[in-house]
């Protein structure tokens, strides 16, 4: 979930919600008087508030404004991972990941523990992706950021057209792909439009997409609701991961649920499931 | 860190910080706590608090504010803030970035230090 | 100091006089009528005067009685300030004033008690500056804070005995046949100024909109009415209508409400036939919208909807859910134009509504309230009428009735607001015992009452993360950290009696 990094409020009630991320912002959301006080803030929230077991990010500003300065707060804040804005080639991972090295090191914070999650926001950037994807160990995730890419590419959102984005979606699903690091899709800004956000979560989700980007906490069930498996998939699911737990114990290489043959791709499918069910709170760790 | 990198001092120094001008920190919105900071020269250090919470929480925002003021090295100030609830997290965040901003160095903040007085 | 049976100090001379709380229904039991004294009318004679001076001088008011007001124009009224500045330019002392609530618009008072025209006040509730003076001490007597349903029953009980009632009357002809939902200061049911009428010595009907005898849609008749003042204005209608809530987009809010909705539907209440009440707070038309969506989902219909009255839940009704409303008051103009236009949204007087002494309250019938608080402790004791620095500026309202006559008594509300914790260790002021309350419902998640080990069993399956309230008070204090508690001084400025008219509580002066 997305917020400004400028809102006391905000950033204490940000754990309340069920997001699975909270997205900090301190590039657009916030006015370019106000990045000090911002990142004073976004410092002392994530050094302060309980988050329990949310992922935390915050977006920088670009390296060539503060996000030297913004790194250093949040990194040494123990932020888990750090967002790019704009990320057009892979150099611009580089350079991060290089000021990321030197914070971790100057505090003490194991080198390599802060994640990179690159947003790519311009049509270069989409023909880059792959190369952004796999150009730091440090890279978690790939996203698109829709808003500045139809800028870029001329035109603007069609919300409701699943042709607009196609290409982007993609080649970042692709490159996340290839590169085995996870690849969200972009917010949906109209938040009073709940059944158009569903739609495109759907859409999304059937394209592959690991997540969805949302602006706003009523949009998070509808992604959790979404993404979580029903209880038919999740009865297959926990036979599947039964039999491939009891094949391995056995050492067979051959794991079968129901006469049929089980191969690796739907045992991936499985656990994937049941990782979803379990964040779903459908399922607990007794169940399995 | 960059351009603090030259100047930060190791753990356990005392900062001490010049303000220059006043500066202000922070809004008027529910949660939050504006910060005003008036370099008045001398040793003091003169708080004035309006605070929507002031029967609960009042004296601790005060302290906090007074303790900030004080791992910072700055005297000779007055301190006008104007509270709508804030937590002790951001009465700390608005009072160190104004502090920052009234000696001209607003941002660069040194975060070794300041981290340091909370551990 | 007596110490009542949940634990607060109640004063001995206080004590004495009321009674110390017990529990919800020991003192419903059978009792006499308060009786009145009638001035009957013979034929010939009008009832029309030119001004408030010359009922305050029929009526005969004078040094200690006790006058009455509706507060159904809320921000918006003119009245009770009208009559109380003719009363004061009379020379008129130690008046008692029993309105049903006392608003913002209302801070005159505050000269009035210092002048010593005003000396004695029971009320629903006070608020902002007034609240602020009552709690500084500057009245000598305590302010008596009784719910919607307790005024009920003090009037029938005669605890209250009015000897003029003052009401706004935004439709009334010359003879004192009334109603509230036409007219430009129109506000939908009178609900508590029935009361009035039926019981004070002597009823002054105020009008702004004097229609033609026979005024045919009647509220209040001729047959209780013993004098009618036409005045240029009773009431702003842009306060009136200040009751009127906004469907929340607060994400707090709106997570509050579903899950109450959820709570509602899951709970073994939620049936063909089921009653509810949703007030107005925050979450509460979020809260209606949710419901609505799980009735027409499940085909479940509602036989009645209670209380104040909103538009929202108008249209369950024009949509067929809901099959009738009971209306003591209505918090905007579409609800209370619904009332004079639907044969199934029905105007109630608070008795009906409320009162523990009646032959039987609608609350008895009530499935589930959705209610609010400002502070809910680890016993799911509520306040609704004190601050978080100990000054009165809340109302009773119909809590402790709703949550006493239904079957479930959801409280809704926020963990923290600002840097105030909600759930507490004990609350500054108790206005509704925990006995009456079954769940809390916070956007982190809820807590039921232990004591309702059904509804925790019927909640197993529900999607709603559940905590007890232990832990969401330690969640609270985790957020804000501990607030140093309030001092107060040894004055006691309000008495807060329960329905049934004892002591639950008492507030004393802030330092």
């Amino acid at each position: 979930m997305f917020m400004p990094g400028a809102n006391p409020a905000m950033l204490r009630d940000a754990g309340l919600y069920g997001a699975d991320s909270l997205m900090f912002d301190l590039e657009d959301a916030v006015s370019i008087t106000e990045k000090d006080t911002a990142r004073a803030l976004v410092h002392f929230a994530l050094k302060t508030f309980d988050y329990g077991d949310t992922e935390t990010i915050v977006r920088i500003n670009d390296l060539n404004t503060v996000g030297k300065l913004d790194i250093d707060a949040v990194v040494r804040a123990g932020v888990d991972v750090v967002r790019l804005p704009k990320t057009e080639t892979a150099q611009d991972v580089i350079d991060a990941d290089e000021v990321i090295t030197e914070v971790e090191k100057a505090c003490g914070r194991e080198v390599g523990s802060t994640g990179i999650f690159a947003a790519i926001e311009s049509a270069e950037g989409v023909l880059n992706a792959l190369s952004i994807a796999t150009a730091s160990p440090r890279v978690r995730g790939i996203a698109l950021g829709a808003e500045d890419y139809v800028t870029n590419l001329k035109t603007q959102r069609a919300y409701g057209d699943n042709m607009q984005l196609y290409f982007a979606r993609e080649m970042i699903l692709h490159a996340a792909r290839t590169a085995g690091v996870a690849a969200v899709d972009t917010v949906y800004s109209d938040v009073d439009n709940m059944d158009g956000f569903r739609a495109e979560v759907e859409h999304i989700k059937t394209l592959g997409f690991d997540g969805k980007s949302v602006i706003n906490p009523r949009q998070i069930p509808v992604v959790n609701d979404v993404y979580a498996p029903t209880e038919k998939e999740i009865q297959k699911a926990k036979e599947i991961v039964w039999a491939a737990r009891e094949a391995e114990e056995k050492g067979l290489g051959v794991i079968s649920v129901r006469g049929k043959m089980v191969d690796k791709p739907v045992i991936a499918r499985a656990e994937r499931t049941i990782m979803l069910a379990k964040v779903s709170g459908l399922i607990g760790e007794e169940d399995l | 860190m960059g351009r603090t990198g030259g100047r930060a001092p190791g753990i356990g120094v005392i900062l001490s910080m010049e303000l220059k001008q006043q500066a202000v920190a922070g809004t008027a919105e529910s949660s939050d706590i504006m910060v005003t900071i008036d370099p008045v020269g001398g040793d003091a250090v003169e708080i004035s608090l309006d605070s929507s919470v002031e029967k609960a929480f009042g004296d601790r925002i005060r302290e906090v504010i007074a303790e900030t003021l004080k791992n910072l090295g700055v005297t000779g100030v007055k301190v006008t803030a104007v509270d709508k609830g804030a937590l002790d997290c951001t009465v700390q965040a608005r009072t160190i970035a104004a502090v920052y901003r009234a000696a001209g160095t607003a941002g660069e903040f040194d975060w070794k230090e300041i981290d340091a007085w909370n551990a | 100091m007596a110490t009542n049976n949940i634990g607060r100090e109640i004063p001995d001379v206080y004590a004495e006089q009321f009674g110390t709380y017990g529990s919800e229904f020991e003192n419903v039991k059978p009792y006499s009528a308060a009786a009145k004294t009638v001035c009957p009318r013979k034929p010939g004679e009008s009832k029309l005067l030119d001004s408030i001076h010359d009922a305050i001088v029929k009526t005969g008011i004078k040094d200690g009685m006790t006058i009455s007001f509706h507060h159904h124009f809320r921000e918006g009224d003119y009245v009770m300030n009208m009559v109380l500045d003719e009363i004061a330019r009379m020379g008129i002392k130690d008046i008692s004033i029993a309105p049903s609530s006392i608003a913002n618009v209302h801070e005159p008072l505050i000269d009035h008690i210092k002048n010593g025209v005003v000396t004695h006040i029971t009320s629903s509730g006070l608020r902002d500056k007034l609240g602020a003076a009552i709690s500084a001490g500057i009245m000598d007597e305590p302010v008596i804070i009784r719910s919607h349903g307790g005024r009920a029953r003090a009037i029938e009980r005669g605890d209250i005995h009015i000897d003029v009632a003052f009401l706004g009357a935004p439709c009334c002809d010359e003879y004192g046949n009334a109603n509230g939902f036409e007219g430009p200061s129109a506000c939908g049911s009178l609900g508590y100024a029935l009361m009035d009428a039926k019981y004070a010595d002597q009823v002054v009907l105020v009008t702004d909109n004097l229609v033609p005898y026979i005024n045919t849609k009647i509220s209040i008749p001729q047959s209780e009415v013993d004098y009618v003042v036409k005045v240029d204005a009773i009431g702003d209608p842009k306060g009136i209508a200040k009751g009127a809530t906004r469907f929340t987009k607060n994400p707090k809010e709106l997570i509050i409400a579903e899950y109450a909705a959820k709570v509602m539907m899951a709970s073994p209440y939620f049936k063909p036939g089921f009653s509810f009440q949703t007030g107005t707070g925050g979450a509460s038309l979020a809260v209606t919208r949710f419901l609505r969506e799980g009735m027409i989902k499940k085909d479940v219909k509602a036989s009645f909807a209670l209380g104040g009255i909103t538009n929202s839940m108008v249209e369950l009704l024009d949509e067929g859910l809901v099959g009738a409303i009971t209306d003591v008051q209505d918090f905007d103009t579409p609800s209370g134009a619904s009332l004079a236009r639907n044969a199934t949204h029905l105007e109630i007087d608070a008795s009906m509504y409320a009162s523990p002494l009646s032959k039987g309250a609608m609350v008895n019938r009530l499935d589930m309230v959705i209610l609010s608080a400002l502070e809910i402790d680890t016993d799911f004791n509520v306040n609704v009428i004190t601050g978080s620095d100990g000054v009165i500026r809340g109302a009773s309202g119909g809590h402790c009735d709703a949550a006493a006559g239904s079957k479930m008594a959801i409280i809704c509300a926020p963990l923290i607001r600002g840097r105030i914790p909600t759930v507490v260790d004990k609350v500054t002021t108790v206005v509704t015992p925990g006995s009456s309350i079954d769940v809390l419902v916070t956007e982190v998640g809820i807590a039921v009452n232990p004591a309702r080990t059904d509804l925790i069993e019927a909640f197993k399956s529900l999607n709603v993360p559940q905590f007890t309230i232990e832990e969401l008070r330690d969640r609270a204090y985790a957020i804000v950290g501990e607030p140093k508690p309030i001092e107060f001084g040894d004055k006691t400025v309000a008495l807060i009696e329960y329905r049934d008219g004892t002591l639950i509580d008492a507030v004393r002066n802030c330092k």
